[in-house]
């Protein structure tokens, strides 16, 4: 039963549940696939014997929710207890939780199976998972018959080439610019980011709290419906945790998008985008049309500004969410010199426990808090985070239920291809996922089309804010239309 | 904005992270690009706009003023580098 591991989530449990398969035998496909694939640097701890306990119980716990006996990966951001969860940074060496997050809580109640940690960038600050601590996630796809290793994208990349390469049947992932939307595009998978507050950020390694949010990321629309439900719902734990009920996102799939409005953004038509990126955006457009829907030419008039004020933002927060790690409390202290004081001890841990990307991050975030500028940098770019969100809520406001635009300004990428480039060119990744997460709304990357190098490209819906039902409905309908199945063929 | 040598020691000495000399121009370099992409931002009219505080219009949640979660030191200072006798050791801080 090698092909286990390539079950949908959708599809095992069905089995599970007829008793067709066990999760032990789920979990062991899993299990022997993740160790035949070191060299995607997917699963960066991994835990096999807990895996096999969890499976065990899941086995015996027949009342079990959807995710009774499914196998998932875990992305090395959230704090599993007892098991190391680092951020894949040096500065996070050895710690190991003594507590678990909200969303493996949660997803563990459910009964899902952890297989391991998964590989990201450093506190989930990059586009392409070569900033981790771990070294690069691998891609598992690749441009023809050329050899090159290619970026999985980041900040989730080692939970989206877990998911591509059928090492897992889903992760988590998490998005504070696109991280879960840019990965998933960039691996011919789907992810998704949730409304801001739909789902619980505690026990999350924090980067820029106010951007910050755990999503699903699976083979399919129908897979991350049922896994986005079991991670939903409020937590006191979280005072930005919204008290809402959770809708069933599964029974939403009806595939009928008839009368929905769904609008097309002129300003995601950027210069130099690459025409088949434009011809699949055309594609997915007359598709949702043809299958019923309105589409309608929109302006989101402050778009461009997105990116500027995010890495304003983003940054200001990290510094202060960052400041926790000082070789205190947890994790990585520098060894000290005679006479060293405390002020040393910072200033060495930090300098060695984090990486460049991080660091750089830290000090543009302190720069733009500092006295003098906090005004002109800090305060003004939340004024055009108002603006842009504006943006959003007129069109919704004119009656657009959804809006479709490209996930990623390209394809992946060859690893250490930016290596040598301005950090504002590997921040133009997020170009097209960012706002979402400046206004706080949920969007979804779906697997499109191959581009001419046989390598997979997604289209991005956005919806509105706590309609991830009808937004899941819409991208699911668009599935059925763009019936993408290819596979990356293995090398690993 | 170009950024100098001495504003890239001085904002590394407030985040705490040690910078060794020949590595600020550099760092200067790299503030300058990122800070030039950001003046974009002097672009947009923002008169009369309030800065964004919150991403959904809820009001922050206060918890009741009780004690729900504690006696749990020997979890807290389980991952320390260093914990002595129930404290966080840290080097002399006073002379």
């Amino acid at each position: 039963m090698s092909e286990l591991s390539k079950l949908k989530i959708s599809e095992a449990r069905d089995a599970l549940k007829k008793g067709e398969v066990t999760s032990v035998e789920l979990t062991q496909a899993c299990l022997s696939e993740i160790e035949k694939a070191d060299a995607l640097g997917a699963f960066v701890h991994k835990t096999p014997e807990l895996a096999l306990d969890m499976a065990k119980a899941a086995d015996a716990n027949k009342a079990g929710g959807d995710l009774n006996g499914i196998p998932l990966g875990i992305k090395d951001l959230f704090c599993t207890k007892g098991v190391a969860s680092q951020a894949a940074s040096g500065i996070l060496e050895g710690f190991k939780p003594e507590y678990e997050s909200t969303v493996t809580t949660q997803l563990f109640a459910d009964g899902a199976v952890m297989l391991g940690k998964l590989n990201m960038d450093e506190f989930a600050m990059g586009s392409s998972n070569e900033t981790s601590v771990y070294g690069n996630a691998v891609n598992p796809w690749k441009r023809g018959n050329d050899d090159a290793q290619l970026t999985p994208g980041g900040s989730s990349g080692g939970s989206a080439s877990a998911v591509a390469a059928d090492l897992c049947l889903g992760a988590t992932g998490t998005d504070t610019g696109g991280s879960i939307r840019q990965p998933a595009a960039f691996t011919g998978i789907t992810g998704i980011k949730p409304t801001y507050g739909r789902v619980s950020r505690w026990g999350v390694v924090a980067f820029a709290s106010s951007l910050d949010q755990a999503g699903p990321m699976t083979k399919d629309v129908r897979d991350s419906a049922i896994m986005l439900k079991a991670m939903s719902g409020h937590d006191p734990k979280d005072s930005t945790s919204a008290d809402l009920a959770v809708p069933d996102f599964e029974a939403a799939l009806t595939g009928d998008i008839r009368g929905k409005t769904i609008g097309i953004p002129k300003e995601y038509r950027m210069d130099g985008m690459p025409e088949e990126i434009s011809k699949l955006w055309d594609d997915g457009t007359t598709m949702l049309k043809d299958a019923g829907a309105v589409i309608k030419d929109i302006s989101l008039p402050h778009t461009q500004y997105a990116l500027p004020a995010y890495y304003v933002i983003a940054p200001a927060e990290a510094s202060s969410n960052l400041a926790r790690y000082d070789g205190v409390r947890f994790g990585h202290r520098a060894k000290l010199e005679a006479g060293d004081g405390i002020t040393e001890m910072y200033e060495k841990t930090r300098a060695e426990g984090f990486g460049n990307e991080v660091k750089r991050r830290v000090m543009i975030g302190t720069y733009v808090l500092s006295a003098g500028f906090y005004d002109a940098y800090y305060n003004r770019a939340r004024k055009v985070r108002a603006l842009i969100k504006r943006d959003f809520e007129n069109v919704f406001a004119d009656g657009v239920d959804a809006i479709l635009t490209p996930a990623t300004p390209s394809s992946a990428f060859e690893l250490g291809a930016m290596k040598d480039a301005d950090p504002v060119q590997m921040y133009l990744n997020d170009v097209f996922t960012v706002t979402t997460n400046l206004a706080g709304l949920p969007g979804i990357a779906v697997p499109a089309g191959l581009d001419k190098n046989g390598l997979p490209l997604g289209l991005q819906l956005i919806g509105r804010p706590w309609e991830e039902g009808d937004l899941l409905n819409t991208a699911y309908a668009l599935e059925q239309s763009l019936q993408f199945v290819a596979k990356p063929n293995r090398w690993w | 904005m170009s950024i100098d040598i001495e504003t890239a020691r001085r904002v590394a000495k407030l985040a705490r992270i040690a910078v060794p000399e020949n590595e600020l121009p550099e760092l200067a370099n790299e503030f300058s690009a990122i800070l030039g992409f950001i003046e974009q931002l002097n672009e947009v009219d923002v008169d009369g706009i309030e800065p964004m505080t919150s991403v959904t219009p809820q009001r922050l949640k206060r918890r009741d003023d009780v004690v729900n979660d504690g006696g749990q030191q020997e979890a807290v200072l389980k991952n320390a580098p260093d914990a002595r006798e129930g404290f966080f050791a840290v080097p002399k801080v006073v002379e």
